[in-house]
């Protein structure tokens, strides 16, 4: 198990990561969701040992990470999506990672072969594509049959046939038992892949829910009606159990009721409805209203943030 | 595949040195480095033989008394400890800017350890190399000023110092670098500054009145080679071995620093 209690990391003028707890269980596959530059990749570093916590600790299976026996073996991470020499081959860039916790030659083809680098295995992986280099980092991370492991955006540059079989990947591995985190800033990617998620924005955790729960509280489906005797609707319809807010100046967004119960509510109290329409809101757009001011970088603030680079 | 639960071995420093030498022979430009080192070296310090060779007769008979054929056979260790001490500044700087840093540190749960077997390899590699180029260098400019100009045996009075000696000088020297290369981080930066410390600092120290230059002189790597090249005693410097301890507590001053940038900053 990762656990990470009151997790903040501090930089001279901002929080990157900012109290964060939370949890990463064995046998699932736990998403890490936010925008970037939200303290996703800050965070798993920190995890990993690589970067130093400000204030409150991340331990893995009660460890601190520098008291890991064979990190490799404990915890398997693809953090950069090019952390390896590009004038080494892809097998001498395993073997050298494998020789530092007594893995064997055997352990580096299989997973070559595990993520379909066999072939390759020889070439300098200087001249491997995006998706390659991903999949040789993804073999870094499985090389010590980890029963925890960690991917900062692994989808990121691989093909729609790629995508496809990470999501395959991580399922596989949390069906293993394995405990996987999973980060990513798209929320279609995650509803596919997770079944637990944590949220954060600016550094701070925004949720921490299973998948399932996620989906139901964010992506609710409602109606759209509008009438000129909105007053006279909205009374009617708060009888009949449900919610709404006025939208522009006759409309009203409904949730709690089907759309043809609005319709048929409306008809039997002889109101003239100008629209119904009913309107299911993705978990993208859940996301982004969860977001909404969260984003750090929003436009009238990154003119700042380059001007700041340049002085 | 299934999850391994065995009680298992802890890493140990074997396994990272083991993991060095596996990064350190598996790169093309190491061996490219190691090449120009022994080229440089031995090919300059033949050009110096052959050129005084050649125009012995109209030397005059004042230095022809002073010639000190050994330390004329070593002459391209100008070039050649540059050479190596930027392998010496690869052997970090180059995972920096690879990337490969992050994953060969989450690999191992200690970076002192990662460190100092970085630090053991790679004295390794360059003993054998600076010594094998400094006796080669010895060796072929002894037979390009046979004939000509008084030569020197390895039996002769301080020349096996001299000659192992400055193999020893240019790989302490690469281990300093590789110390620089930890703390500095980048490879440009790293080379700047080493060969800054090397050749451009004597240079400057020159420029100061003559009493000064010659306290300072004395500390600095350059005076520390140039006395171990010699046979004869420098005058105002250390002797070879006092000089060469100095080097070896600048080096371990370096990378005592080096490790502790190391552990102590996000990677």
């Amino acid at each position: 198990m990762i656990e990470a209690r009151g997790l903040t990391k501090a930089y001279e003028d901002t929080l990157a990561v900012d109290h964060l707890d939370f949890q990463v269980v064995e046998g699932k596959v736990t998403g890490f969701l936010g925008p970037n530059g939200a303290g996703k990749s800050t965070t798993m570093r920190m995890i990993m040992g690589l970067d130093h916590p400000s204030e409150g600790s991340v331990l893995i299976n009660g460890q601190r990470f520098s008291d890991l026996k064979n990190p490799l073996r404990t915890i398997g991470a693809l953090l950069e999506a090019k952390a390896y020499h590009p004038g080494r081959t892809a097998r001498n860039h395993l073997l050298a990672l494998a020789t530092t916790n007594h893995i064997s030659k055997q352990r580096v083809d299989e997973v070559l072969d595990l993520v379909g680098l066999t072939s390759v295995a020889n070439r300098r992986a200087g001249t491997f594509s995006l998706g390659m280099g991903q999949r040789l980092g993804i073999a870094a991370a499985l090389l010590g049959d980890a029963p925890l492991l960690l991917f900062d955006e692994p989808v990121n540059g691989l093909d729609p046939e790629g995508i496809l079989w990470i999501r395959h990947l991580l399922r596989g591995l949390a069906a293993e038992g394995r405990g996987v985190f999973v980060s990513s800033h798209l929320m279609s990617e995650m509803a596919l892949t997770a079944d637990h998620v944590v949220v954060i924005g600016r550094g701070k955790l925004v949720a921490d829910t299973d998948m399932a729960n996620f989906i139901d509280a964010n992506s609710g489906k409602t109606t759209l009606v509008r009438t000129p005797k909105r007053r006279e609707l909205a009374e009617l319809l708060s009888q009949h159990g449900a919610t709404m807010t006025d939208v522009d100046d006759d409309g009203l967004q409904v949730s709690g009721l089907e759309t043809a119960a609005i319709g048929e509510i409306a008809f039997s109290a002889g109101l003239v409805l100008h629209e119904l329409a009913s309107v299911s809101a993705s978990l993208e757009d859940a996301f982004m209203s969860l977001m909404q001011d969260d984003v750090e970088f929003q436009s009238h603030s990154s003119v700042v943030h380059l001007e700041g680079e340049h002085a | 595949m299934s999850i391994t639960t065995t009680t298992e071995r802890r890493q140990g420093f074997v396994d990272l040195l083991a993991s060095e030498w596996v990064k350190i022979r598996s790169v093309r430009s190491t061996v490219f480095t190691l090449l120009i080192t022994a080229v440089l070296t031995i090919g300059i310090s033949s050009l110096g033989a052959f050129a005084i060779a050649a125009n012995w007769n109209h030397v005059p008979v004042a230095q022809r008394l002073t010639f000190d054929p050994t330390s004329r056979s070593l002459s391209g260790v100008l070039l050649g400890q540059l050479a190596l001490g930027v392998l010496g500044i690869l052997v970090f700087t180059a995972e920096v800017a690879t990337g490969t840093i992050s994953a060969t540190l989450t690999a191992a749960s200690s970076r002192t350890k990662v460190l100092l077997a970085k630090i053991v390899m790679f004295a390794i590699v360059a003993v054998i190399v600076a010594e094998i180029v400094s006796f080669a260098s010895f060796f072929a400019g002894q037979a390009l000023l046979s004939g000509t100009t008084p030569t020197a045996s390895l039996g002769g009075t301080n020349v096996l110092r001299a000659v192992a000696g400055t193999g020893l000088y240019m790989a302490i020297l690469a281990l300093f670098a590789l110390g620089i290369g930890v703390i500095v981080r980048h490879t440009a930066g790293a080379i700047t500054t080493f060969v800054g410390l090397v050749l451009v600092l004597p240079l400057l120290v020159t420029a100061l009145p003559t009493s000064l230059s010659n306290d300072i002189n004395k500390f600095l790597p350059f005076t520390i080679g140039q006395t171990m090249m010699s046979v004869h005693p420098q005058p105002d410097t250390f002797s070879a071995w006092a000089g060469l301890g100095l080097l070896v507590i600048y080096t371990i001053i370096i990378l005592a620093i080096a490790n502790w940038r190391l552990t102590s900053r996000d990677a």
